[in-house]
């Protein structure tokens, strides 16, 4: 098995093994969308026109939730530092790491979206349209968030910390989103949206692993 | 493997605006061994981790001779410190052949690996059952599934009992006879510190 394969399966072995971890995950997604009804009252058309934005703040923050576990545990057990003598570079490594962050971090709420869909009245093709825009938008959520945990990961509560650093980067991410799911401004405002969403992820997701590394082999010193 | 040597002059760490070490100087080439010796705080693990060029070099040179160019540096090494790089949720087998295939090592090696360490009859255990005698075991099972020229160990045989010593001793052993080259931080006295290859370096730390 090649060493990007390793660190792949490695990491979404370690996700299921702590399943507790995944549980917290997807039940902090759902509780979002479950309270905000009640805390909006019973109008179901004002819900449905707030639902995208519930939607993409709920997995905002659960992304935020997940953030910590990317980098720390290697930390402290030292794999970072052993990650320095793979025959894969360190940004190499990262990349992978990010891709099963996103398969066992965003993809499970992706799964939970219809729980929500059904709590904020949607209708189906808002639907579908929202888990279009959650696909297309948590790469880049994910991508800033490894290197806001990245950077912090040598700080005792970097938890905190990172959320703080990368809020102002994911405002583009909930903006377009949101207009991927709702959009009232032109003809084609929503596949305008849509094209900007996957444009962010995949320049994010390209260069975040170099941030990351670099963040990474500076914590260290 | 290829001839390869390192050459140290006047090599001074400073972390945290703080003189570790200062002015240490060898040269150690493939089948030699250096021992670093000194009380805590004199700097062993700071230059070993000079050494793996993880801390900045304030001054003096580190001139690598014999390395491949087509490799990135730290391909050719291998570094076991303090942390056990062991993820308590995998089995001892996963562990060891996750590290097996970062390293381009061999994963069909683990299980001979493991009977060498003693750890053969844990291979399916969670790494988090294992006591820290063997886990410095397991960390160290990681040199020999992927052969590597350059060992940099800091106290290998910490928790390990007088049979797990003894490995280590075979094992550094065998490894110079191949040509590789060790350097090690260690309190203790190797058996093998007896033998003509073995250099000890005395740390004093910062004055």
């Amino acid at each position: 098995m090649s060493a990007f394969f390793a660190i792949l399966t490695r990491d979404i072995k370690l996700t299921a093994r702590s399943f507790g971890d995944l549980l917290t995950l997807i039940l902090f997604f759902v509780m979002i969308g479950v309270i905000v009804p009640f805390a909006i009252g019973p109008d179901k058309t004002l819900l449905a026109r707030l639902a995208p934005g519930i939607v993409w703040i709920a997995a905002f923050l659960s992304s935020l939730l997940a953030l910590d576990r990317l980098f720390r545990a290697d930390m402290e057990d030292g794999s970072l530092l052993a990650f320095r003598h793979a025959t894969i570079s360190l940004e190499t490594i990262t990349f992978a790491k990010l891709i099963a962050h996103w398969l066992s971090s965003a993809l499970p709420l992706i799964v939970a979206t219809p729980v929500l869909a059904v709590m904020l009245n949607m209708d189906m093709t808002v639907f579908w349209r929202t888990i279009y825009s959650l696909i297309l938008g948590t790469p880049a959520l994910t991508a800033f968030g490894a290197v806001g945990a990245a950077i912090t990961v040598s700080l005792r509560r970097g938890g905190l910390i990172a959320p703080v650093l990368i809020l102002p980067l994911s405002v583009p991410i909930l903006i377009f989103g949101v207009s991927a799911i709702s959009a009232n401004a032109g003809p084609n405002a929503e596949t305008a949206a849509q094209l900007f969403l996957a444009g962010i992820s995949i320049v994010s997701f390209v260069f975040a692993p170099f941030a990351a590394a670099l963040a990474l082999k500076l914590s260290q010193e | 493997m290829p001839v390869r040597q390192l050459e140290v002059t006047g090599l001074t760490c400073v972390r945290a605006e703080r003189e570790v070490f200062s002015d240490v100087t060898f040269s150690v080439k493939s089948g030699e061994a250096i021992l670093l010796r000194g009380p805590n705080g004199a700097g062993k693990t700071s230059l070993l981790m000079c050494l793996a060029s993880y801390l900045p070099i304030a001054s003096g040179t580190l001139t690598w001779n014999g390395r491949d160019p087509e490799q990135r540096p730290g391909e050719d090494m291998h570094y076991v410190g303090h942390q056990s790089a062991i993820k308590p949720s995998l089995s001892v087998a996963e562990n060891l052949a996750f590290w097996a295939n970062i390293n381009g090592g061999h994963p069909d090696l683990v299980p001979d690996v493991l009977l060498a360490a003693r750890l053969d009859h844990a291979a399916n255990l969670e790494a988090m059952l294992l006591s820290a005698g063997q886990l410095r075991r397991l960390a160290l099972a990681r040199l020999l599934v992927s052969p590597r020229p350059i060992w940099l160990l800091d106290e290998p045989t910490s928790a390990l009992d007088a049979q797990g010593a003894a490995w280590v001793e075979q094992m550094i052993d065998k490894h110079l006879q191949n040509g590789g080259f060790v350097i090690a931080a260690t309190h203790l006295d190797l058996a093998l510190q007896n033998s003509p290859q073995i250099k000890t370096i005395m740390l004093r730390g910062a004055k």
